[in-house]
């Protein structure tokens, strides 16, 4: 039998545009490299989001977590800078969801820095560390959230980014819990802010991409810790610039979300991370939620194959 | 090495080159208080005791000279080193923490002793008194007026060898040698093994070579002692060799958009655009006399023309009513009789003593130190103009300010009247920023600004324009220097906006016959026939040609970006760039090639390199001054230094610093700790307003301390802009730090049961606020002396107004200023913290009272400022009043 869908409509490598029917004249698959290792935790990169997309300012509480006052990312955030401050003597694991981990009691010895941290400090590791990164939308190469959309609201725009249209979404909310990131959200206020009821998310400013322009928010960044470009050269540049921080001596440099073999196909947004992908609240090895979905089919299918055999034996057997 | 300064969090799109420094293999060293978003980004961070840098940097000066650290060739050759120092001079190793000269009744230096030792007595240029020292205290004159150097005679006498005892370099090393990594260790809380690593980092990657930028802000001027902080880092710097060299240097960054424009062309009381000196009745009497008193005949270097930049700026402001038989209008400038510094004008308003305040961009009620003080002032004026962009605390004092609560003010009988002018927002106006290179950047206007909101450029001139027509039938003599003001500026639109361009052009200077703008101050005369508004400025309109405006993109031009902007003077991007090649003229080295003298270029020879030259074009290296000569001729092809009065880089200061010779360490003004270095506890000769409004923490000597056990700093945020008044009025900002808070450890959050999210109550002996608690082991407590002390930050953003709404930090502060340039101490003082919010209404003064009282405040405001010697004995102890908790009577502060 054979099947619905290509091998890799669904998870894999890809060119989502292409996948999406754009032919060639198409322009290269756009998105954003983070490189959190230089990020200042400005925020820059969340008011040029607010002002360029209108969108609400609604939270005027301190959380007294670091400096995140943002929360996370949600209808009214399109990017969330986190601030994980790491005390001396590190756990070789982490608590999900936690940003700051206590240290031991006799951690601070007035001032001096306590055995462990000395050794930690000679391995090359820092003994207090204060990580920032600016989280967004992944614009993943295989997107639930656009694949279970009913309305067509959400589409895969022609630079390979996934983008919601206000005027045809009608709120169904299907979208919000098939990302895996927890990214997509609907709009629940404030009062008389715009699209209220209507998903929200990072469009990577669709309309300063489609005007030649950058992003805001890479462009307010002052360090390029965002960086925006083709996704190809991004990922390229993404490689080297770990080799240059391993060679410098930052083992913990990696990336996340440039691989086009993982669960979501590779994101058009992807990471440079200089500790594990939860400790600034990523998902460790997201997936697509509609990754599934050929194997359910055929699984169905062979259910239905099964029973209408079944049923046909059956017939044959009283035909005798 | 970024110390003093939070450069990713204040200056984050300046941090993109120290983060692409770091790219391209630099390390960044951080020395602050806490861990910042500086500290994350940097390679290491070493914590320290607030207000005790120039311990840390003397030590690494030590540690230089005493393992022969320094760029030898360079600091005989560059600086003063050499240069030998009267046998009258006495050391704080001698004197217990003060220098010679030193008069405790007025608290003053005669700095006769500091002086060079000279072939034939002191030279012209070195004859200040205790008189003069205690007239340049009150009029922040000290340093010849910030950018003048040391005013020295030519040819000092000089031992190349570095032997002779009394030459700079043993005095130096000397005065240093105390500054052990022990007694680091012991006064700044630093351990010794991170002292030694920075220091040992710092040293190896200077001289020859390699260079080492050196990064500063607020973080150190504002202090008692504020100007010997950035002397430490200028010793330091020129010992290694990195002063006039790529990659070198001391980046002093300004806190906003243009505060170097506003020093350049000032708002500051006892400046005149391009650091001529604001005129002193009685000092400065005749044209002469001011200009002698800049030029100082007998000193050599470019002030020699000092002639030319008065004579051009008072062309500038009396136009052709300016002419050689009036001395240019000398007589219409006003003359200081005084300090007339913003903090004794707010006492003076106190007192009834001022009529009417401007303000401008500025909100004291909130940015400035002792916020109570500086609201009581400001309701008891006549009236306030205040234009900004929001209806900010500084025009909503009466009605709504903490004072208000407390029933200090009473919005019914305020008196003030307020004057809101809506004012137009950088983006709608144009105009210059001068940034903390020196570089004008001009910016367009991009859209008109709303309503009634105008340009400050629109404002002063209507207003000046509206004034002179009030008084256009005046015959009175003292209305002449306004009637006779050359105040003619081109207008355009609807609102008749004055041209911004014209200004720029007046500022540039311009040949009065012709017009021709000037394209150096070289080109400007002392004979009335040029006038220019700012000399240092004078090229930004070369060739007609409004140059701040220019847009090249790096990648089209030299590393050195000269067609991106315009830097004065004369767009040279570094200053004292001959120091960038050796005596004989050559680079250093291939890698630090940046200027050199070609033999083969020009007729007979020129400097060239990467850079405009801060150097005659042609003086070559072996140039040698005829016998006795003084200005611009005076410097010889080796001095790189061409401000200063004998062309060399100061290790010494002989004269011009009000509180000293040499940088040394004394505690800021409030401090848990006696002195661990000298019997002298802080700067003596600080400047203090010592009234019952201004109280002080007791500090040791003084008993009693323990009242207020906790050391504070203040400092920003990224999320908000100084006072807030940029910030907190705008949603998606005010939302991204929406509540005051303060920083504690861990430690000090269980000591004195502080949860995290919750209130703290921060007391001084001024005021009490109240801010939500953010427990973080950014910050750490330090041992110092042998005894823990804990430090918390506070961010200074907050006030009545906006949408996002706190209390203030600076009411936690008290004025008292350094003695040079009366900047207040405001990054330093000692605090209680208790749990819980703050009481409300009079109860509030009852809480600060209650403190005061305990630490006997309330019976002697006042702190002793001479603690060694003789001076010391008289009242080092305040009446001990032993009670503790709270105390019916007490609420009315008066004595039990």
């Amino acid at each position: 039998m054979t099947s619905l869908f290509n091998e890799f409509d669904l998870w894999g490598p890809l060119d989502p545009a292409a996948d999406a029917g754009y032919g060639e004249d198409k322009p290269k698959r756009k998105g954003f490299f983070t490189d959190t290792s230089i990020c200042i935790g400005c925020k820059a990169c969340e008011v040029a989001c607010k002002e360029w997309n209108d969108v609400p300012a609604d939270h005027f509480d301190m959380t007294a977590t670091s400096y995140d006052n943002s929360h996370s990312l949600n209808s009214n955030q399109w990017r969330h800078v986190a601030f994980i401050e790491q005390p001396r003597q590190r756990q070789p694991t982490v608590d999900l969801g936690m940003p700051t981990r206590r240290p031991a009691e006799d951690d601070i010895l007035g001032g001096m820095l306590a055995d462990g941290a000395e050794e930690a400090a000679q391995d090359g590791v820092p003994d207090f560390r204060w990580l920032m990164s600016s989280d967004v939308c992944k614009h993943c190469t295989h997107a639930a959230c656009l694949d279970v959309c009913p309305t067509g609201s959400l589409f895969r725009s022609e630079f390979g980014t996934v983008v919601v249209q206000d005027d045809i979404c009608n709120g169904c909310g299907y979208c919000v819990p098939a990302c895996p990131y927890g990214v997509i959200e609907r709009r629940r206020g404030p009062e008389g802010a715009k699209n209220v009821g209507i998903a929200q998310k990072c469009t990577l400013c669709y309309d300063r991409l489609g005007a030649g322009q950058q992003p805001a928010c890479s462009q307010a960044c002052p360090t390029q810790s965002i960086q925006f470009g083709d996704v190809e050269e991004l990922r390229e540049r993404a490689e080297q610039r770990v080799a240059r921080l391993h060679e410098a001596g930052v083992m913990d440099a990696r990336l996340y979300g440039n691989d086009p073999h993982d669960g979501v196909g590779g994101t058009g947004a992807f990471f440079l991370l200089l500790d594990e992908p939860e400790v600034y609240g990523f998902p460790p090895d997201p997936v697509v939620t509609t990754r599934d979905l050929p194997r359910m089919f055929r699984r169905a299918g062979a259910a239905a194959g099964a029973l209408l055999a079944g049923a046909a034996l059956a017939f044959v057997g009283r035909s005798r | 090495m970024i110390q003093g300064s939070n450069m990713a969090e204040a200056h984050p799109v300046g941090f993109q080159w120290v983060m692409e420094a770091k790219a391209r293999g630099a390390k960044v060293y951080h020395v602050d208080p806490r861990f910042t978003r500086t500290s994350a980004l940097a390679d290491k961070h070493v914590p320290i005791r607030v207000g005790t840098d120039i311990a840390f940097l003397g030590g690494i000066i030590n540690h230089v000279l005493s393992n022969d650290l320094d760029f030898r060739e360079y600091v005989v050759a560059y600086t003063n080193a050499a240069t030998i120092v009267s046998e009258d001079y006495v050391d704080t190793e001698d004197l217990d923490g003060l220098f010679s000269g030193f008069d405790p009744e007025s608290r003053t230096y005669d700095p006769q002793s500091w002086q060079y030792e000279s072939e034939n007595g002191h030279g012209a240029a070195q004859a200040d008194s205790a008189a003069d020292q205690e007239h340049q205290r009150e009029t922040a004159s000290g340093m010849q007026n910030e950018s003048h150097g040391m005013q020295v005679g030519a040819h000092p006498r000089r031992d190349e060898t570095l032997q002779h005892p009394r030459c700079v370099f043993q005095i130096l090393k000397r005065h240093y040698a105390r500054y052990t990594p022990e007694m680091v260790a012991r006064t700044c809380g630093v351990s010794e093994e991170d002292f030694l690593e920075v220091a040992q980092a710092w040293a190896e990657n200077s001289r020859r070579d390699r260079t080492t930028a050196l990064v500063y802000s607020v973080g150190w001027t504002q202090h008692s002692v504020g100007v010997q902080y950035i002397r430490t880092g200028a010793i330091l710097q020129l010992l290694l060799g990195n002063m006039g060299r790529p990659g070198g240097g001391i980046m002093a960054l300004r806190g906003h958009a243009s505060i170097q424009g506003s020093t350049d062309i000032p708002t500051l009381f006892n400046l005149l655009p391009g650091y001529l000196p604001m005129p002193s009745a009685g000092v400065h009497d005749t044209l002469d006399g001011w200009i002698d008193a800049v030029r100082l005949p007998g000193a050599k270097g470019f002030w020699g023309n000092a002639r030319s930049y008065g004579v051009n700026l008072l062309k500038a402001y009396w136009g052709e009513q300016a002419t050689p038989e009036n001395d240019f209008c000398f007589d219409y400038m006003p003359r200081l009789t005084g300090d007339h510094g913003t903090y004794r004008t707010v006492m003076d308003m106190i007192d009834g003593k001022v009529k009417g305040y401007f303000l401008l961009g500025q909100n004291p009620a909130v940015g400035s130190a002792h916020g109570r003080a500086q609201r009581l002032g400001m309701a008891n004026l006549d009236w306030v103009v205040v234009r900004d962009l929001f209806e900010i605390e500084s025009a909503t004092f009466w009605k709504d300010s903490p004072e208000v609560e407390t029933g200090e003010i009473v919005p019914e009988q305020c008196r003030t009247e307020v004057f809101l002018m809506p004012a137009a927002s950088h983006v709608e106006k144009e105009g210059t920023f001068t940034q903390t290179q020196r570089m004008l950047q001009w910016r367009e206007k991009a859209l008109e600004a709303p309503g009634d909101c105008r340009s400050e450029l629109w404002f002063f001139y209507h207003l000046g324009r509206m004034v002179r027509e009030r008084y256009a039938d005046s015959t009175l003599d003292r209305d002449r220097p306004l009637l006779d003001l050359a105040w003619d500026y081109p207008v355009h639109g609807e609102r008749d906006e004055p041209d911004a361009e014209a200004v720029l052009r007046e500022i540039n200077g311009y040949e009065v016959e012709t017009g021709r703008p000037l394209s150096s101050f070289n080109e400007m005369k002392d004979d009335g026939s040029t006038l220019g508004g700012c000399w240092i400025y004078t090229g930004v309109f070369k060739d007609g040609v409004n140059q701040a405006a220019r847009r090249k993109p790096g990648s089209e031009q030299s590393e050195v970006a000269p067609e991106w902007g315009w830097a004065w003077p004369a767009n040279r991007r570094m200053l004292y760039n001959r120091a960038s090649a050796d005596p004989e003229g050559r680079p250093w080295s291939e890698n630090k090639a940046y200027l050199w003298w070609d033999p083969e270029a020009g007729e007979a020879g020129q400097w060239v390199g990467k850079d405009v030259p801060d150097f005659e074009l042609t003086k070559s290296p072996d140039y040698v001054p005829p016998e006795g000569s003084d200005g611009v001729v005076g410097i010889a092809g080796n001095d790189p230094f061409i401000m200063q009065g004998d062309g060399k880089g100061a290790l010494y200061v002989p004269q011009g610093l009000v509180d000293g010779p040499m940088p040394t360490h004394y505690e800021p003004v409030e401090s848990p700790f006696r002195n661990p270095m000298y019997g002298q506890q802080g700067n003596p000769v600080r400047k203090e307003y010592d009234r019952p409004d201004n109280p002080m923490n007791p500090t040791p000597p003084q008993l009693h301390g323990e009242v207020y056990p906790y050391v504070f700093t203040t400092s920003r945020l990224t999320e908000h802009h100084t006072a807030g008044g940029m910030s907190r009025y705008v949603a998606r900002l005010a939302e991204l730090q929406p509540e005051m808070f303060i920083e504690v450890s861990p430690t000090l959050a269980e000591q004195r049961g502080l949860e995290n999210g919750g209130w703290a109550t921060i007391i001084t002996a001024r005021s009490a606020i109240e801010a939500r608690v953010l427990v973080t082991e950014r910050l750490v407590p330090l041992r110092v002396d042998g005894r823990e002390v804990h430090q918390v930050w506070l961010p200074y953003h907050w006030g009545q107004g906006g949408i996002v709404t706190g209390d203030s930090a600076n009411d936690l502060f008290g004025i008292s200023l350094d003695p040079n340039v009366l900047i207040q101490e405001s990054k330093v003082g000692t605090c209680d913290v208790i749990a819980g919010r703050r009481p409300t209404g009079p109860a509030l003064r009852s809480l600060v009272m209650d403190h005061q009282h305990r630490a006997g405040v309330d019976l002697d405001p006042g702190s002793p400022i001479v603690t060694t010697g003789p001076a010391s004995e008289v009242s080092q102890h305040r009446d001990p009043v032993e009670r503790w908790g709270p105390d019916d009577d007490s609420s009315d502060g008066k004595t039990p």
